[in-house]
């Protein structure tokens, strides 16, 4: 069998604005556009990977909170309404999403052999989270990929950053060790924004861009700061930070997605591009892209 | 109509194991029989309205209500997707939830209501409605725990909603779905391992259920803060639910509490706890937070057009006055937690041979400060109406309390003497007072009109009795 291959990393938050700006068939809510710096980021990550031959995504989302280890979705298909608990006025999703079962099983199988505690959700009933469907959307509007959908194990909440890292950086192992042996070429996506201080009021029209920005400066520095390391290769610097940045800018990676990207492309010393930067209701979100199939040295 | 009231209050767990698997663990059956026998008092109280406040529904933009009257759905819990799923279909009184959203916004809160089909309602009011209220007979309402709140903007969103139920006359019962101490375990377990986390979470448990059954909500309330420090996993910035729930019960301390079951769910602490209005008889608060009526912190980040004017007229005159000082505590000086502080350097009583003597007692609470039956002016010097009789009777509770912490009672009081600010307005009301309490006791008294005291208040007495024997 070939050695499966992971065509890119992406870091790709998000935040239900972007699909309800967007407007798109499936969800309800219509939009008079909005967070366009951000839109044309995720355009131009789609754009970056349009020639590229992949068989699936791996996406980790902040959103499927779960406290008794990690999860994945288990069943082929997935098909309901997904609304938006805190912004219902913006997101009311009809998805219909294939889940790559096979992928999906044999990194599972692997976190278990690794001592990690894992579970497999086979209830048909469950609802996608609503970070991974608008992850989904932004990055493939066609849904033709199959997925591999991972919960945010809440360990940070439990223990500490440290630890959740710990336990991402391991995840992020015998996830890549899976994809390689699968023979399957593969994008994997950390569904996060990064400074995560929201405002606590939306006006009048949520899509009144006047009213837009980062809600402090500080968040703003430490953003601008992890954009640097992004766009320098210092992967390792970023994961070596991730307490203070985590704690300060109360960032939307305490629940694990960029821990467990940058593992499972095995910490990129290459640089990534950055395809946008914007702010939604005053968090802080990049769209970067770790070009690992071009960096031949990184693959194993 | 007559006013409407909280006629109970439930504290009930959340996770989705009451309701899909009682039986594969005795614990949890036990909560299960909990929640039934909550469910039959809900409905012998003859209640018309169930208000949840949920710490599963997480909000950012103020406090979202629940306003779809019919909302349906199928629930299937994050973790524990393999018990099953609760298809659920349930009541919603879209009418107040509607009020209540009005009512927090006149209070100074951010708040909308959210009516969406299919929106997913959260796992703690999902199992806390099929349970508490099987056949939908009562209508419900429920409402999101906003993760940046603290204390006052919670306390408020309690005061907004019972603004509500008093002005519509409704019964209500007031319930908050919540665990104690909430940390599970991380891996699965056999159901009938199932135990308390830790036994630090354990210890903190019983000791908030003591309180709980000791009617001591408002207790409860004022240790949140302690309390999320010691057995909460640090998901959101506080503790929040028992803030509410004692402002619905007008942070009163003296329900009758009743612990209907205690036990684990998978590792955290699930109880089923009845708040009955009836008063207790049990004493004082053991701390004293700020009593907060309306919200005005920083909810206006995006821009300064939204200042909320506060409604002036209606916020409860403040207690001002000369500062408060700790009573002295030299040689023979008796003192007590149960009086109000003194207004200078002076003890609360005096021992002296086989006489006590009182300083001047006025009707001030102790830990409040606040005046039964009305200051007599405002801060501005401006005349109000008060009540000469609440004050009287409230001067002769503080010399009780003084005197039974000396060891001593009421029975004790040998003269008095009195000081009215308005004789010819309050000798009467006052007169009244004295027959049926210090008159009964029958010591010698003098009234005297005096032009002010130091505090807004128009009786004092000054006390001498006999000295407690013992000792
Ligand atoms: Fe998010």
């Amino acid at each position: 069998m070939t050695q499966g291959e992971i065509v890119a990393g992406c870091l790709a938050p998000h935040p239900p604005h972007l699909v309800y700006a967007e407007n798109p068939p499936q969800n309800e809510p219509v939009a008079e556009g909005g967070w366009e710096q951000l839109r044309w980021g995720y355009e131009r990550l789609r754009d970056s990977l349009k020639d590229v031959e992949y068989d699936a995504i791996v996406l980790l989302s902040p959103h499927w909170q779960t406290y008794v280890g990690t999860h994945f979705l288990g069943l082929p298909n997935f098909k309901s309404l997904s609304v938006d608990p805190v912004f219902p006025n913006l997101f009311r999703y009809h998805y219909d999403l294939n889940i790559d079962v096979d992928l999906t099983s044999k990194i599972h199988d692997k976190a278990a052999k690794a001592g990690l505690t894992v579970k497999m959700m086979e209830n048909p009933d469950f609802r996608v989270d609503y970070g991974t469907i608008t992850t989904g959307h932004m990055f493939n509007p066609a849904w033709d990929k199959p997925l591999v959908v991972i919960s945010s194990n809440r360990s940070r909440d439990y223990y500490s950053v440290e630890v959740m890292q710990e336990m991402m950086i391991e995840l992020g192992k015998v996830t890549r060790e899976a994809i390689l042996e699968s023979g399957k070429k593969v994008v994997v996506i950390a569904s996060n924004s990064l400074s995560h201080r929201h405002f606590t009021t939306e006006s009048a029209i949520p899509e009144d861009m006047s009213k837009e920005h980062i809600t402090s400066h500080a968040m703003h520095l430490w953003d601008m700061r992890m954009i640097n390391y992004f766009r320098t290769g210092q992967a390792q610097r970023i994961l070596d930070e991730m307490p203070e940045f985590t704690e300060q800018a109360i960032a939307e990676s305490d629940g694990g997605g960029l821990s467990w990207l940058l593992s499972t492309l095995d910490t990129p010393s290459y640089p990534a591009t950055l395809h946008g930067y914007g702010t939604i209701i005053g968090t802080g979100n990049a769209i970067v892209e770790w070009p690992e199939r071009d960096h031949k040295e990184a693959k194993q | 109509m007559t006013e409407g009231s909280i006629v109970g209050s439930f504290i009930v767990p959340v996770h989705p194991h009451t309701v899909l698997a009682p039986e594969q663990n005795e614990g949890w059956q036990r909560l299960r029989d909990a929640f039934d026998e909550a469910a039959q008092r809900i409905k012998d109280a003859d209640a018309d309205l169930l208000i949840i406040y949920s710490t599963t529904w997480p909000s950012i933009i103020g406090h979202q209500i629940q306003a779809d009257p019919n909302p349906e759905w199928v629930m299937v819990d994050n973790d524990f997707h393999d018990l099953g799923s609760i298809p659920y279909s349930f009541n919603i009184d879209a009418d107040f939830a509607h009020a209540w959203n009005v009512a927090n916004e006149k209070r100074g809160l951010k708040s909308r209501t959210v009516n969406y089909t299919g929106f997913p309602i959260d796992v703690g009011s999902v199992v806390a409605l099929k349970l508490l209220n099987p056949d939908n007979a009562i209508p419900a309402v429920i409402v999101s725990s906003n993760v940046y709140a603290n204390r006052s903007e919670t306390t408020v969103l309690a005061k907004s909603c019972l603004d509500v139920i008093k002005a519509t006359g409704r019964k209500a019962v007031a319930i908050t779905a919540m665990s104690l101490s909430n940390r599970m375990f991380t891996a699965p377990i056999d159901p009938k391992d199932d135990r308390i986390h830790s036994l630090k979470d354990d210890e903190w448990n019983r000791k908030i259920l003591e309180f709980l059954g000791e009617g001591r909500l408002e207790d409860v309330g004022q240790l949140s803060r302690t309390i999320h420090q010691q057995i909460r996993v640090q998901k959101v910035v506080a503790f929040k639910p028992m803030w509410w729930l004692s402002g619905m019960n007008d942070n009163r301390n003296n329900l009758s509490g009743e612990v209907l079951a205690y036990e684990a769910i998978h590792g955290a602490g699930g109880a089923v706890v009845h708040l009955d209005p009836t008063p207790s008889g049990a004493g004082d608060k053991e701390y004293d937070e700020d009593d907060v009526e309306f919200f005005s912190g920083e909810r206006n980040v995006l821009d300064a057009e939204e200042e909320h004017e506060l409604i002036e007229d209606s916020v409860a005159p403040t207690s001002s006055g000369p500062e408060l000082w700790e009573p002295t505590t030299g040689e023979h000086s008796v003192n007590s937690e149960a009086a109000p502080k003194p207004v200078g350097m002076y003890p609360h009583a005096r021992k002296v041979g086989d006489l006590l003597y009182l300083s001047g007692v006025g009707p001030r609470q102790p830990g409040t400060n606040a005046i039964p039956g009305g200051p007599i002016c405002d801060e501005n010097g401006q005349a109000l109406d008060y009540d000469i009789k609440a004050q009287t009777k409230a001067v002769v509770d503080n010399i009780t309390r003084i005197l039974e912490e000396a060891g001593g009672s009421i029975e004790d009081v040998l003269d008095v003497t009195s000081f009215l600010v308005d004789m010819d307005r309050d000798f009467s009301g006052y007169n009244e007072v004295w027959a049926e309490t210090l008159g009964k006791v029958g010591p010698t008294r003098t009234t005297l009109a005096i032009r002010a005291l130091p505090t807004p208040i128009a009786v004092e007495m000054k006390v001498i009795a006999r000295a407690p024997t013992t000792e």
